[in-house]
């Protein structure tokens, strides 16, 4: 069972095999309350793995993962989702026949049982809520604007409101910034520093200029399991990591 | 497949259906009566348009197998009215039964002798079974083509079970209704045949506003979602199969009235309310007036069966090169229906092509101010 009573979510022993193929191989990693962590690795080391175990939508072939104490195995994907796990996916996710309103009125709605939704108006303090993210995500002008219509940063900038609508403990961020301008690559690095203390914020991504203004622990992953653990200072200067990561050319 | 979505404004919307009312109250003044006849059973079938909008149109399941909802619907309305006017047959049971030496009633007919058991059931039981066999394949995450596949061959296997079944349900010969009596009146009857015009048209406008109702606000732009992206639902923290249950079952409530009006506007029902092409028809109907509109839904299903019968008609055996052919036209000239074709560009890119019209030179909608304040006033 979980001993540190610290620690939000802890992973332990977790192998996932695809026919045979493991994605993960005995991966353990523990995350505290309020940290930001960055988990790097190159294309295969099974980052999108790592979190789809998290979030149920691969169930491990060994191990157990355990979010505030409780194991989050066979647990279906809205079960943990209103745990308290909020994910944003690696391309943005959004849905773009729905406005930027209307995507987030899903995202802040609860409780999220059908014959609430059909029954019920929105609540007063949801809407409150919806107004401030889209302050948040300067897109208050867009409210009523498709969310299919809106540029590649704004819609990534969208998920990542719905995701923070979701009032998650624990945030999974999947390349957040891949195809974004400088620019934005940097406001979205602040936006998620800024985050974390409320909230518990896993970073994935393989952009080192981002992941290093994220100024955070970092996880490198390789082949499934973690090879190194620490500030981007150790990490780069550690020898294992250079020969799998760092020291080759990016794909 | 790419769905994008409609919205009619309130303008088109108005007018239509105030067309549509005008043609109604004027149609049994102006209409004989054996082609008010006929409307009356194509308004029913716009009932059951609308459930295939809510689940293909929003929701994005392409079920193929409505004709069972449908024909349940249509017998329960048959066996109420049987059971009620079968007082002159031997046994006081249903003439059929006499044909194959029954001479007790099945189980299953005796709630039927009570009307308001009968009006409930219409829907009700339809709802029942499209939400448990909706349930079971919703929770194994069957969906897309196999959803479809797996509706064709339930609707098959309920075509072959009703068509065996003389001795409880009169199998392939189907229930007759047009004989039967209600309120001391023949069914068939022409009094008794304006009254159903009059209703089927008061249920598809409520059947309409109820639609409408269920997609509005959230909980219709959650069937979108998961349309448009299931796993992005879930991991918000929504039960699609949950959603996905209901609105199938609403659809087969829906297909459940709309089989028992049809029913006793045609006179009869009987398993070929469960062949695989009709189920299909349905569909189209909902194609080519414009999917996830609820409006087109309408239009299509009574359009084109007005459409068919005419044309049959007219030239015998050529309706299903039409029908064909309209739906290759819908697939890739508009593929968003015919509504679809007239909210959008349709019309100005048609008066364009024949010269009545002059071309935009610019983008009048580009908001190029907005679009370029985005994220860096942050």
């Amino acid at each position: 069972m979980n001993k540190d009573t610290n620690s939000l979510l802890s992973l332990e022993n977790i192998s996932v095999s695809f026919e045979g193929f493991l994605a993960l191989n005995d991966l353990n990693l523990c995350l505290k309350k309020g940290e930001l962590r960055a988990v790097i690795g190159p294309n295969g080391a099974g980052k999108t793995t790592f979190l789809d175990v998290i979030t149920g939508k691969v169930k491990p072939t060994k191990g157990d993962v355990f979010f505030k104490g409780k194991s989050l195995i066979g647990r279906k994907e809205h079960k943990i989702a209103r745990l308290g796990v909020g994910r944003k996916f690696q391309s943005p996710r959004v849905f773009e026949n729905l406005t930027v309103k209307e995507n987030l009125e899903i995202s802040v709605s609860t409780p999220k049982s059908p014959l609430n939704i059909i029954n019920k108006k929105i609540k007063n303090d949801q809407l409150d809520e919806i107004e401030h993210l889209m302050k948040v995500i300067n897109l208050s002008k867009k409210i009523n604007s498709k969310a299919g219509a809106l540029s590649h940063g704004q819609k990534q900038w969208l998920e990542i409101a719905m995701l923070l609508g979701q009032k998650p403990d624990l945030m999974l961020v999947d390349e957040p910034v891949a195809g974004l301008t400088d620019e934005e690559t940097d406001l979205t690095a602040d936006l998620l520093k800024s985050l974390s203390g409320d909230n518990t914020v896993v970073v994935i991504d393989h952009d080192m200029e981002f992941i290093r203004r994220l100024d955070s622990n970092v996880s490198v992953l390789n082949q499934g399991t973690v090879l190194c653990e620490g500030t981007m200072d150790t990490i780069q200067n550690d020898k294992k990591v250079i020969d799998v990561y760092l020291g080759r050319p990016e794909e | 497949m790419e769905f994008r979505n409609l919205k009619l404004t309130k303008k088109t919307t108005f007018v239509i259906w105030v067309l549509i009312i005008a043609f109604i109250i004027a149609a049994p003044s102006i209409l004989p009566v054996f082609r008010l006849n006929l409307l009356g059973r194509y308004l029913s079938l716009a009932i059951v348009a609308l459930g295939v909008d809510l689940i293909w149109g929003f929701t994005g399941l392409l079920s193929l197998g409505q004709g069972i909802f449908f024909a349940l619907g249509g017998y329960c309305a048959a066996m109420y009215l049987q059971i009620t006017s079968s007082s002159e047959f031997p046994n006081n049971i249903p003439e059929f039964f006499g044909l194959y030496g029954v001479d007790n009633l099945p189980f299953f007919w005796e709630p039927f002798r009570s009307p308001i058991f009968s009006l409930f059931a219409i829907w009700v039981i339809p709802a029942l079974v499209a939400g448990i066999l909706g349930f079971l394949v919703f929770r194994n995450r069957i969906k897309g083509v196999y959803f479809s596949i797996l509706t064709q061959a339930a609707l098959l296997v309920f075509f072959n079970f009703f068509n065996g079944q003389q001795k409880l349900i009169n199998g392939t010969n189907g229930l007759k209704t047009d004989v039967t009596q209600l309120f001391g009146q023949m069914v068939g009857s022409e009094s008794i045949q304006r009254m159903f015009f009059w209703f089927t048209a008061l249920l598809v406008i409520a059947a309409w506003f109820f639609s409408k109702w269920v997609v509005k606000g959230r909980f219709g732009n959650i069937l979108i979602g998961i349309r448009d992206d299931e796993p992005r639902v879930r991991f918000t923290g929504y039960n699609p199969v949950l959603f996905k249950t209901i609105i199938f079952s609403i659809a087969g409530g829906l297909a459940g009235i709309s089989g028992a009006l049809y029913t006793v506007q045609s006179g009869i029902v009987s398993p070929q309310f469960m062949t695989v092409p009709f189920s299909i028809e349905m569909v189209i109907w909902v194609a080519v007036g414009g999917r996830g509109t609820l409006l087109g839904a309408i239009l299509g299903a009574v359009l084109i069966n007005y459409a068919k019968s005419l044309v049959s008609e007219a030239l015998p055996a050529s309706w299903m090169f039409i029908q064909g052919g309209l739906f290759i036209l819908v697939v890739t000239a508009l593929p968003e229906g015919v509504l679809g074709w007239v909210q959008g560009e349709g019309p100005r890119n048609l008066l364009q092509r024949l010269g009545l019209k002059r071309k935009i030179e610019t983008y009048p909608s580009l908001e190029i101010k907005n679009e370029t304040e985005g994220l860096k006033n942050e």
